[in-house]
C-alpha cells in the first residue's frame, strides 16, 4: 500500500514492541478506571509491526520538502537555513531534560540562558523591557495588544481609545490580534510608493485611537521611510506604536525599532534567529517594550542579583502569564546559540545578505514578470502573475514544484493582484538564486507556449493538483472508521 | 456579465430593489477575482445596520471578501443555502448566490449606487 495511512497497514494483534512479563500481579485495567470516564467502545488504534511502522513514517518523511531539501522562498516567512550546531546544543541533556518546576537554585544555567538572550534581544531592539513567553508572532501581537489595553486601562483611557489603525500593507494576523483583544480595526491606505499615506494617517488619528500596528518593512518589502513621522504623529495623538518584527531580517543590526518609536516590538525567533519553523516548530515570538509599558509585562521576569538569577513574580501591574512556564525554552536556547555563534558582525551581515539576495532576484525577475512597486526593496519583493494570458499565479506556483522549488507566498499582500511574494534569505548561494530565476523564466515562457503545462501542474510531485476548494468546503478532519 | 437591471456599489456588490427592500450579492467580477468560494458568513436576521457597515464575509481559497450594507436598514432574510453550498456564489452570483435581503430605512442612501454602465467603467478602470 503506497499512499495509505497507517491504518491500511498491519493486522489485528500485530505489535511493534514486545514487553517483558509483569513482576507485579496483573490487575484488570478496567477495574482501575471508573465507569463514567470510560469510552463506550475501545479506541481504533493501528496494529503494526516495527518495520511497518518505521517504513511508513520514513516514507512520509521522504515526501516532505523543507529548507534542508531545497530553496524555500516563502515571502514573509524567512525560511532560512537552521544551523545544526544549534540543534545539538538544544539537545544537551542539561537543557532537554529539565523539568519546569525545578527549584531556581538547580536551574541557574537555564535562567542564565533566558537572561542573556533577553539582554541581547533588548539590545537588538533598542528597548528596555522584554518577555520571552509568546510562542509565535501572532501570540506576540496578542500580548502587545493586551499590553496596550492594560496601559490605557491604567490611565483611565480605555473607554474612549477603541481603535487600532492598520496600514493595508501590514501582516494579515495584525488586524485579527487587535480585534481579538476588543479593539476596532481601521485600515489606512498605502500611497503610490507603497508606504503609509501620512495624510490618511493624520485624518484617522484622534482621541479614540489606541495606536497603530506597523509592519516594518511592510509586506511589499518596502521600508517605511517616514517611520519617524508616523510614530511621532501617533504619539502626539496619545497612541502607542506596535511594530511587527516578522521582517527584522531586513535590518537586523542596522537599525533599532526602539529608535524608530516602537512601544512594543515582537521578534520571530523562528524567522530571524533561525530556529525551526513551520510544522517543525514550535516558534517563539518574544516582545520587547518601551519604558512606559515595562510594568505591564507578563510574569515571571528573570532578574539577575549579583551572580544569581531569580524568577520575579512580584509585579502587581502585570498582564499575567501568556504561556505556561517561561515560553518555548529549547527554541530560546537555539536562538541564543545563533546570536553567540554569529556575533555582532555576523548578525549585521545577515541583513546585508538578505537584502542583497532579494534585490538581485528582483532585478533578474522584473524582466519577465510584472513588478508593481519597482524600487529598492529590503529582504523580500512582490511580483504579479498578471499578464501571462490565461495563466494565474496559482499555476505558476504549482509549476515551480515541478522544478524542485518550494513556491513563494501567493495572493498576499492583497494590494497586489495575483501576488507572488518572494523572500530568498541570506543563506542561499548565488547559484541557487540563479537556478530559481531560470526556472521562473522558463515558466513564463511555458505560460505563453503551452499554458496547459502550468494549468495541470504539478506533474512531478507525489500528488497532482489538490482540490483546495473542496477540501475547504467539505473538510474531513477524521479518518472514518471502517 | 453585468446585468442592466441591477445597481452596483464600488465594492463590487450588486443591489436589486424589491419594493422597499433590496437584495444584495457580489458581482460576477468579484467572485471571479476571489476564486473558489468556500465559506460565507451570514448576518443574523433582524440585524440593524447602517450604510457601509460590514454585513457578511465571503471567504475563498485565497482571500476574504467583505460585503457591506449599501444603505441603512434591517436584515430581513439571508440566503441560508450558502451555508452548505457556498459555491452558489461562484455559479450564479446574480441569482441563487444572493446573500441577504435588506429592508431599507433610508432610501436616499441608495442614490449614489452605480448603474451597469458606471460599474462596467469601474471594473475596466481597475482591470
Amino acid at each position: 500500500m503506497k499512499s495509505g495511512t497507517i491504518y491500511d497497514l498491519g493486522a489485528p494483534g500485530r505489535r511493534a514492541a514486545s514487553l517483558p512479563p509483569l513482576t507485579e500481579p496483573e490487575q484488570k485495567i478496567l477495574s482501575l478506571i471508573p465507569a463514567e470516564v470510560r469510552r463506550e467502545e475501545p479506541p481504533w488504534l493501528p496494529e503494526v509491526s516495527q518495520p511497518e511502522l518505521v517504513r511508513h513514517y520514513l516514507r512520509l518523511a521522504r515526501l516532505n520538502y523543507g529548507v534542508d531539501s531545497g530553496f524555500y522562498p516563502l515571502g514573509s516567512c524567512t525560511m532560512k537555513y537552521n544551523p545544526k550546531l544549534n540543534e545539538g546544543l538544544a539537545r544537551l541533556p542539561g537543557f532537554a531534560g529539565l523539568h519546569p518546576l525545578l527549584p531556581e537554585e538547580e536551574v541557574q544555567g537555564a535562567l542564565a540562558v533566558l537572561w542573556e538572550l533577553s539582554e541581547y534581544l533588548k539590545g537588538i531592539a533598542g528597548m528596555p523591557g522584554i518577555s520571552l513567553q509568546p510562542a509565535a508572532g501572532a501570540h506576540g501581537e496578542l500580548t502587545g495588544m493586551l499590553l496596550f489595553k492594560r496601559y490605557f486601562q491604567d490611565r483611565g483611557e480605555l473607554e474612549r481609545r477603541v481603535k487600532i489603525l492598520l496600514p493595508d500593507s501590514a501582516h494579515g494576523t495584525n488586524p485579527a490580534s487587535a480585534a481579538m483583544v476588543g479593539f476596532r480595526v481601521v485600515s489606512i491606505p498605502s500611497n503610490e510608493r507603497g508606504t503609509v499615506d501620512l495624510q490618511a494617517l493624520e485624518a484617522a488619528l484622534g482621541e479614540d485611537v489606541a495606536g497603530i500596528m506597523l509592519t516594518v518593512p511592510n509586506t511589499l518589502g518596502i521600508f517605511e521611510e517616514e517611520i519617524l513621522e508616523v510614530t511621532e504623529l501617533v504619539h502626539e495623538a496619545g497612541g502607542l506604536c506596535y511594530f511587527d518584527g516578522a521582517n527584522l531580517n531586513a535590518y537586523l543590526g542596522r537599525a533599532r525599532p526602539g529608535d524608530m518609536g516602537a512601544d512594543v516590538f515582537h521578534f520571530n525567533l523562528h524567522k530571524t534567529f533561525s530556529t525551526p519553523h513551520g510544522g517543525g516548530g514550535p516558534g517563539a515570538g518574544p516582545v520587547t517594550v518601551s519604558e512606559p509599558l515595562v510594568p505591564y509585562l507578563p510574569v515571571p521576569q528573570v532578574v539577575k542579583e549579583g551572580e544569581r538569577f531569580r524568577l520575579d513574580y512580584d509585579r502587581p501591574k502585570s498582564i499575567g502569564r501568556v504561556h505556561p512556564y517561561y515560553g518555548n525554552f529549547l527554541v530560546l536556547v537555539r536562538a541564543l546559540a545563533y546570536i553567540l555563534t554569529l556575533g555582532d558582525e555576523g548578525l549585521r551581515e545577515v541583513s546585508v545578505g538578505a537584502v542583497l539576495a532579494a534585490n538581485y532576484l528582483k532585478e533578474k525577475l522584473k524582466k519577465t514578470y510584472k513588478l508593481p512597486y519597482d524600487r529598492l526593496c529590503k529582504h523580500e519583493f512582490v511580483l504579479s502573475g498578471e499578464g501571462l494570458g490565461e495563466v494565474r499565479t496559482l499555476d505558476i506556483a504549482k509549476r515551480l514544484i515541478d522544478y524542485g522549488f518550494h513556491p513563494p507566498t501567493i495572493y498576499f499582500p492583497l494590494i497586489v493582484k495575483e501576488a507572488l511574494m518572494i523572500e530568498p534569505t541570506e543563506t542561499e548561494p548565488k547559484e541557487v538564486l540563479d537556478a530559481f530565476a531560470a526556472a521562473m523564466e522558463r515558466i513564463a515562457e511555458e505560460a505563453r507556449r503551452e499554458p496547459r503545462l502550468l494549468k495541470e501542474a504539478p506533474h512531478a510531485a507525489p500528488v497532482r493538483r489538490l482540490d483546495e476548494a473542496r477540501a475547504a468546503r467539505q473538510p474531513v478532519l477524521r479518518l472514518p472508521r471502517p | 456579465m453585468i446585468p442592466k437591471d441591477l445597481k452596483y456599489t464600488k465594492d463590487h456588490e450588486w443591489v436589486k430593489p424589491e419594493d422597499g427592500k433590496v437584495r444584495v450579492g457580489i458581482t460576477h467580477h468579484a467572485q471571479k477575482e476571489l476564486g473558489d468560494i468556500v465559506f460565507v458568513e451570514l448576518p443574523q436576521v433582524g440585524k440593524k445596520v447602517s450604510k457601509g457597515e460590514l454585513v457578511a464575509t465571503v471567504e475563498s481559497v485565497k482571500a476574504v471578501g467583505e460585503v457591506y450594507a449599501p444603505a441603512s436598514g434591517e436584515v430581513m432574510e439571508v440566503n441560508s443555502a450558502l451555508e452548505s453550498s457556498p459555491e452558489l456564489v461562484n455559479k450564479d452570483p446574480y441569482g441563487e448566490g444572493w446573500i441577504f435581503l435588506l429592508k431599507v430605512t433610508a432610501p436616499g442612501e441608495l442614490e449614489d449606487l452605480l448603474d451597469a454602465a458606471g460599474y462596467a467603467a469601474l471594473v475596466e478602470g481597475q482591470g
